[in-house]
């Protein structure tokens, strides 16, 4: 701004007019500079002139300290006496428990009652001159830097580590080893990766159960045990079901058979939740969805394609499944397309069989890994 | 609906209805004889007067023979349990045509409910209305919290307090219902809501629901004030506002100079 004004220009601008040390040519004409307005005169609290209201502002500070005093003693006292199922009715929460509430309002009235005093006490009470502390150069003077600079010489001297190479090298080589084992453990707690990929991949409707025989026990053939695929299960009973139970408009959520045999159900549970669904047959518009349903009856998964919360909500007149977390909305009669939301892909769909019992069963595992994306995915 | 009333009056008329309610009633139980004990009584009065009532109050929507017409699904085989839900939670009459029927103040006595839902029980098998050990509680509580939280809560929210869907339309709150009113919505799925039927959740299921339901009405919470108990949205928004604004306040006091 004042790069267009020359140095003298500027100091015959100040001799002149005082305060504003230059004036820019232009109609706006801002000053270039403004000079130090200084300390605004100080003015007096009432406290400081009159003793009758310096004391009146003490009471006020030994009041909020008592206050502090009394509720702490309350909060001990309710700590004790009020028991833990004890229920309260206040105006506008309603019905809580008494202890939480007595013991919150207590502890906030006595930390709010030493706040408020300090404040209080510090506002009317305590000295509010301004006062000025000019700052000083940071820099120190050469002498201190070179005393400063030849007791570490002397120390690095002293501890003969110039002159013993070996202990140089050992001790650097020491601590940046040392790092290692800090960063194996970030990267390693990430797990293998190749494993990670293909248990993503797979969900337990890949796998198959052990036949029983009569006798409870698995069924051997040719010294293997037989297996069939999957059942579907309601959760959380694990019963069958019948292709008769889904009635038109139902929704059962279903786990596989078997599911709580395994090692890791709940990580078995996040990827092979299913949600079962029976709407009208003519209303499907994809054939392939069709076909692996049965009389309009369709089994998706419920892990959200976007980043994997269970997508529960199935709306039966407009037959869209909604996730709760991220609004993503699928088409039911059309292959579970996305319609709305952040998700891209479709929910996969699981292929459903009656067996000989009349039990639903999946023929085979989804046909793409489900859920959210991750590095390993092909697409 | 004068011109209705007008013909209500002539005793012809009631013969006729007398003897068309007698007709099918008579006729679809001997032909399909639901199975559900309690699905309905039969009693042709009943039947009788629930169908004068039909006709004057729902027939504009779902027909003169609730066979569905102008904007009304059709009724039959719906069952006791659907008039009964929907008539007495005054979703029915329709007050207008919106999104999603919505809870108002009930048109009709207990008894007239009960006749209009005799009348179209009348139609076709469908689930009748419970009985009341399984919808006044006394079932599991916590079987009935586990098939809450599988079944229900993603719409209903973790505490019934009901929840958003889809273009407007809404799950609603579950805490100012009757267990009955519950136990229809499950066994009926009205508007979004699917069914769940019989042999997805069994009655005793159901039973353990709605003690379920009761006791999260009737807890005590121990958390203090629940905000509605509708989760992060209103907890942040009363931290954002009421808490922030409170600590503005203090800091306004902080830098304000004293007298």
């Amino acid at each position: 701004m004042s790069n267009e004004h020359s140095p003298q220009e500027g100091a015959v601008a100040n001799e002149e007019s005082g305060g504003v040390v230059a004036t820019r040519d232009d109609e706006q004409s801002l000053p270039a500079r403004f000079s130090n307005p200084g300390l605004a005169p100080h003015v007096h609290r009432l406290g400081d002139s009159d003793e009758k209201a310096a004391r009146r502002s003490e009471r006020q500070v030994a009041g909020l300290f008592t206050l502090s005093m009394i509720a702490t003693v309350l909060f001990i006292v309710a700590y004790f006496t009020i028991g833990e199922k004890t229920s309260v009715t206040l105006p506008i929460s309603g019905k809580v428990g008494a202890l939480h509430a007595a013991l919150g309002v207590t502890l906030a009235v006595s930390l709010l009652g030493i706040g408020l005093g300090a404040i209080h006490w510090a506002k009317t009470l305590m000295s509010d001159t301004e006062v000025v502390e000019e700052r000083h150069v940071q820099r120190s003077d050469d002498e201190a830097r070179d005393g400063a600079v030849k007791v570490v010489m002397d120390g690095v001297e002293s501890s003969q580590f110039k002159r013993r190479p070996l202990i140089k090298y050992t001790l650097g080589g020491a601590l940046g080893l040392f790092a290692l084992p800090l960063g194996l453990q970030l990267v390693g707690g990430l797990g293998p990766a190749k494993d990670v990929a293909d248990d993503l991949k797979t969900t337990l409707w890949d796998s198959e159960v052990p036949v029983l025989g009569p006798d409870g026990k698995p069924e051997m053939k040719d010294g293997k045990p037989v297996t069939r695929p999957r059942r579907l299960m309601r959760d959380p009973e694990g019963t069958a079901i019948r292709l008769s139970d889904v009635t038109l408009g139902s929704v059962f959520h279903v786990l596989p058979e078997g599911i709580n045999d395994t090692a890791d159900p709940l990580n078995q549970k996040v990827k092979a939740s299913v949600i079962l669904i029976s709407l009208e047959e003519d209303k499907i518009k994809s054939a392939r969805e069709r076909n692996w349903g049965l009389n309009g009856v369709v089994a998706f998964s419920k892990i959200c394609t976007h980043v994997g919360c269970p997508v529960g909500l199935y709306e039966q007149t407009t037959h869209h499944l909604l996730c709760p977390c991220h609004q993503s909305t699928f088409d039911l009669t059309e292959d579970c397309k996305v319609v709305f939301g952040p998700a891209k892909r479709p929910l996969p769909q699981l292929e459903i069989k009656v067996d000989d019992a009349g039990y639903l069963y999946a023929p085979h595992g989804f046909e793409e890994p489900v859920g959210p994306s991750f590095w390993e995915r092909d697409r | 609906m004068s011109s209705l009333a007008a013909r209500r009056r002539h005793p012809a008329a009631i013969l006729l209805v007398l003897l068309l309610g007698l007709v099918i009633t008579g006729g679809l139980y001997a032909a399909l004889a639901p199975k559900n004990a309690d699905a309905a009584p039969d009693n042709s009065k009943t039947v009788a007067a629930g169908q004068k009532l039909f006709q004057s109050n729902c027939a504009s929507c779902h027909g003169l023979d609730a066979a569905g017409g102008d904007g009304g699904p059709s009724l039959v085989g719906v069952g006791a349990a659907a008039v009964d839900f929907q008539v007495s939670t005054g979703r029915m009459p329709l007050a207008n045509p919106g999104i999603q029927a919505q809870r108002g103040p009930v048109q009709f006595s207990n008894e007239e409910i009960s006749q209009l839902a005799a009348y179209v029980a009348s139609l076709g098998p469908g689930p009748g209305i419970p009985s009341k050990d399984l919808t006044s509680g006394g079932g599991d509580i916590a079987k009935g919290g586990e098939l809450f939280r599988v079944n229900c809560a993603m719409c209903h929210n973790f505490a019934g307090s009901g929840g958003a869907l889809t273009r407007g339309k809404f799950a609603p709150n579950l805490m100012d219902v009757s267990g009955q009113q519950i136990y229809e919505a499950m066994e009926t799925g009205p508007q979004s809501m699917p069914v769940f039927n019989n042999s997805n959740l069994s009655p005793q299921d159901k039973k353990d629901i709605i003690s379920f339901l009761m006791n999260v009405k009737t807890e005590t919470s121990p958390g203090g004030w629940t905000l509605g108990s509708l989760g992060p949205v209103p907890e942040g928004l009363f931290a954002w506002t009421i808490g922030i604004g409170m600590l503005i306040v203090i800091a306004v006091w902080l830098g304000k100079k004293a007298a």
